[in-house]
C-alpha cells in the first residue's frame, strides 16, 4: 500500500508531494479532505432520498447510516455498520462526500466501508463498541478516518491512531447541546493552556492526559489540533450550529437535528446559513425564522450514565 | 494590495494563513459589501454545490462577475474552480465566467486522492506539490483560455482566461506559495489592463 501515513508535519512529506508519480492515502490526503469540509455541516441521513435532501440543502457531506442516533436511542438493541446496499444507494445519488460509521474496534466493518468507496469513515461510539480496549488502526487504510472526543487527550490519542479530523462526541441523538459545548470547551481550551506552558511541564501534561509527547507539543506548536475539528452530539437549531463555531470549531455534524425536526429543509438550509455567516446576528436572526417543530430531544442531564454513549471509547 | 478570500465555506483559513506568510493583506469575503474591499479575490477547496447555494442566496454572483469583469485577479482553487466554469456537466449554480468545460470528481472517490509533482507556466523552479483531493479536471477549454498544467496523460489542471485562473489543485495546502506568487505577481495582474 502506498500509505506514507506517519503523523506530524515532517518536512518530509513536501519532499514526497513533488514525486513524479501518483502517490495516494497519504497524511496531507486524508487530513485534506477534512479541510475542504471546514465551516460546511454534514447531515446524517438514511436514505437516499435524504441526502438529495441534504445536498439541495447545502450540506458538504452526508453520514450514511441505518438508524439516526435518536432511534439508536429509542429501540436499543446493538447497533451496526449501515448495510452496504443502503450505503452504495446513497453513495450513487449525491455529488458530494459520503461518510460511513463503523463500530469502535470493529476494523473489518471500516474495511468493508472502505472497499464500498465511502469518503471518510467515522469509528463511532453511536454505535455499539465492538471492541472495549482497542480503537481500529487507522493508519493501516487509504480513506480517511473522523473519531470523537471529550477531551484534548483523548483528541490526540484518536489522531496517534491515525484519525485525520476529530469531533466532540457531545450527546447524540438528545438535540441537547449542552454535552457539545463542555467537549469543545474542553478540547480547545486545554489547547490554550498548553500554548502558555514551559517545555518541561508540557512532558508532565502528557504524561497526565494520556497522550503522546510528539503530538502534544505539535499541538502546542501550531495553536490548534493538527487535524480538522469539527462539533457534533445534540446540535439541533442554526444558533446550536453558531454557538459551536463561535467556540472554536472548524463545522459542525446535525445527525437527528434535521430529518427528526418538522421540516428537514428548511431547517437543513437554515443550518447552513448560520455555520457560514455566526458572526452576524442580523443574519441568524433571518435565518432562524419560521423553520417548523425542532426535534422533540431529551435534556442529556434526565440519562442515565448507562444511557449516555459518549463514554464509549476510552 | 488586499486579497479578499472567498469564506462562504471550504479551505479559506488555509488561503489566508498563505497570504499572511507572503505579506500580503488578506479579508474573508462572505457578502457582496466585503468584495468592494479587495483588489483580487481567491476562491478556495470546499464543497461547490454548497458555494453555489450560499452565493445564490446572498447576492454574490452578480458582484463576483462585476468584480472579474472589472479585470480584477480572480483564482479559483478546486471548488473554486468549479465555481468559475461555464459548464459543469450538470444543473449547479456557478458564476459562469471562465470557459471551461470541467468534470467534477473527475479522479474519482477519496480513496482515488492523490499528490503528484507538477510542471506549471509561469511557476520556475521544478516541480510544484499539486495535491488533488475529489479533484475536478477541466475537459476542454475555449479559444481565449491558455492551458498552464497538465498531467502526463494530458489532463487539464490549471488554466487562465485573462484575469482569470484556475487549478484543480490545492496550492494552499502545501507550504510552497509560488502559486500564489504567481496569481499575485504584476505578470499576472497586468494582463487586466487588456
Amino acid at each position: 500500500m502506498a500509505n506514507d501515513n506517519r503523523n506530524g508535519n515532517g518536512s518530509g512529506e513536501q519532499g514526497q508531494l513533488s514525486r513524479s508519480e501518483r502517490t495516494v492515502g497519504s497524511w496531507e490526503l486524508k487530513k485534506g479532505l477534512a479541510q475542504m469540509l471546514k465551516g460546511g455541516v454534514i447531515m446524517d441521513v438514511v436514505t437516499p432520498e435524504q441526502a438529495a435532501i441534504a445536498e439541495e440543502a447545502g450540506a458538504v457531506s452526508v453520514m450514511a447510516l441505518e438508524r439516526v442516533p435518536a432511534d439508536i436511542r429509542k429501540q436499543g438493541g446493538v447497533a451496526r455498520m449501515s448495510d452496504p446496499a443502503m450505503i452504495t444507494g446513497i453513495i450513487g445519488c449525491t455529488t458530494i462526500p459520503v461518510m460511513a460509521k463503523a463500530r469502535i474496534g470493529h476494523f473489518v466493518e471500516a474495511k468493508i466501508l472502505e472497499a464500498l468507496g465511502v469518503d471518510y469513515i467515522d469509528e463511532s461510539e453511536v454505535l455499539t463498541p465492538a471492541d472495549e480496549e482497542h480503537h481500529i488502526d487507522k493508519h493501516d487504510f487509504t480513506v480517511p478516518f473522523v473519531c470523537g472526543a471529550r477531551n484534548l487527550g483523548e483528541a490526540l490519542r484518536r489522531i496517534n491512531e491515525g484519525a485525520a479530523m476529530i469531533r466532540s462526541k457531545g450527546e447524540a441523538g438528545t438535540g441537547d447541546v449542552v454535552e457539545a459545548v463542555r467537549h469543545a470547551r474542553a478540547i480547545l481550551g486545554d489547547i490554550r493552556k498548553l500554548k502558555s506552558m514551559r517545555r518541561d511541564e508540557m512532558y508532565t501534561y502528557a504524561k497526565e492526559i494520556q497522550a503522546p509527547y510528539v503530538l502534544v507539543e505539535e499541538t502546542a506548536d501550531l495553536g490548534r489540533l493538527p487535524v480538522v475539528l469539527f462539533a457534533a452530539g445534540g446540535i439541533a437549531t442554526p444558533a446550536d450550529a453558531a454557538l459551536m463555531m463561535h467556540l472554536g470549531v472548524d463545522g459542525v455534524f446535525v445527525g437527528s437535528g434535521i430529518f427528526k425536526s418538522g421540516d428537514p429543509k428548511a431547517r437543513g438550509i437554515a443550518i447552513v446559513q448560520a455555520t457560514t455567516h455566526y458572526n452576524d446576528y442580523k443574519i441568524l436572526a433571518e435565518v432562524s425564522r419560521n423553520l417548523g417543530d425542532p426535534m422533540v430531544g431529551i435534556n442529556v442531564g434526565s440519562l442515565s450514565a448507562q444511557e449516555k454513549l459518549a463514554g464509549r471509547g476510552w | 494590495m488586499i486579497a479578499g478570500v472567498l469564506a462562504l465555506q471550504g479551505d479559506f483559513a488555509e488561503h489566508i494563513a498563505v497570504l499572511d506568510r507572503i505579506g500580503v493583506a488578506s479579508v474573508e469575503v462572505r457578502l457582496p459589501r466585503d468584495l468592494e474591499r479587495v483588489d483580487a479575490l481567491i476562491m478556495p477547496g470546499g464543497e461547490s454545490t454548497t458555494f453555489g447555494k450560499l452565493a445564490v442566496r446572498w447576492g454574490m454572483i452578480e458582484p463576483i462577475c462585476a468584480f472579474i469583469q472589472a479585470g480584477k485577479p480572480v483564482w479559483g482553487t478546486c471548488a473554486g474552480l468549479i465555481f468559475l466554469a461555464r459548464d459543469v456537466g450538470r444543473d449547479q449554480p456557478t458564476l459562469g465566467m471562465m470557459d471551461i468545460k470541467v468534470r467534477r470528481n473527475a479522479f474519482g472517490r477519496q480513496a482515488d486522492s492523490f499528490t503528484m509533482g507538477l510542471h506549471i507556466v509561469g511557476v520556475p523552479g521544478g516541480p510544484y506539490p499539486g495535491v488533488f483531493i475529489r479533484a475536478p479536471l477541466i475537459e476542454s477549454v475555449g479559444s481565449d483560455v491558455e492551458v498552464l498544467c497538465t498531467l502526463p496523460d494530458g489532463t487539464i489542471v490549471a488554466a487562465r482566461q485573462g484575469n482569470m485562473l484556475a487549478t484543480s489543485f490545492h496550492p494552499e495546502l502545501t507550504r510552497d506559495a509560488r502559486v500564489h506568487e504567481f496569481f499575485l505577481s504584476t505578470e499576472f495582474t497586468r494582463v487586466q489592463t487588456r
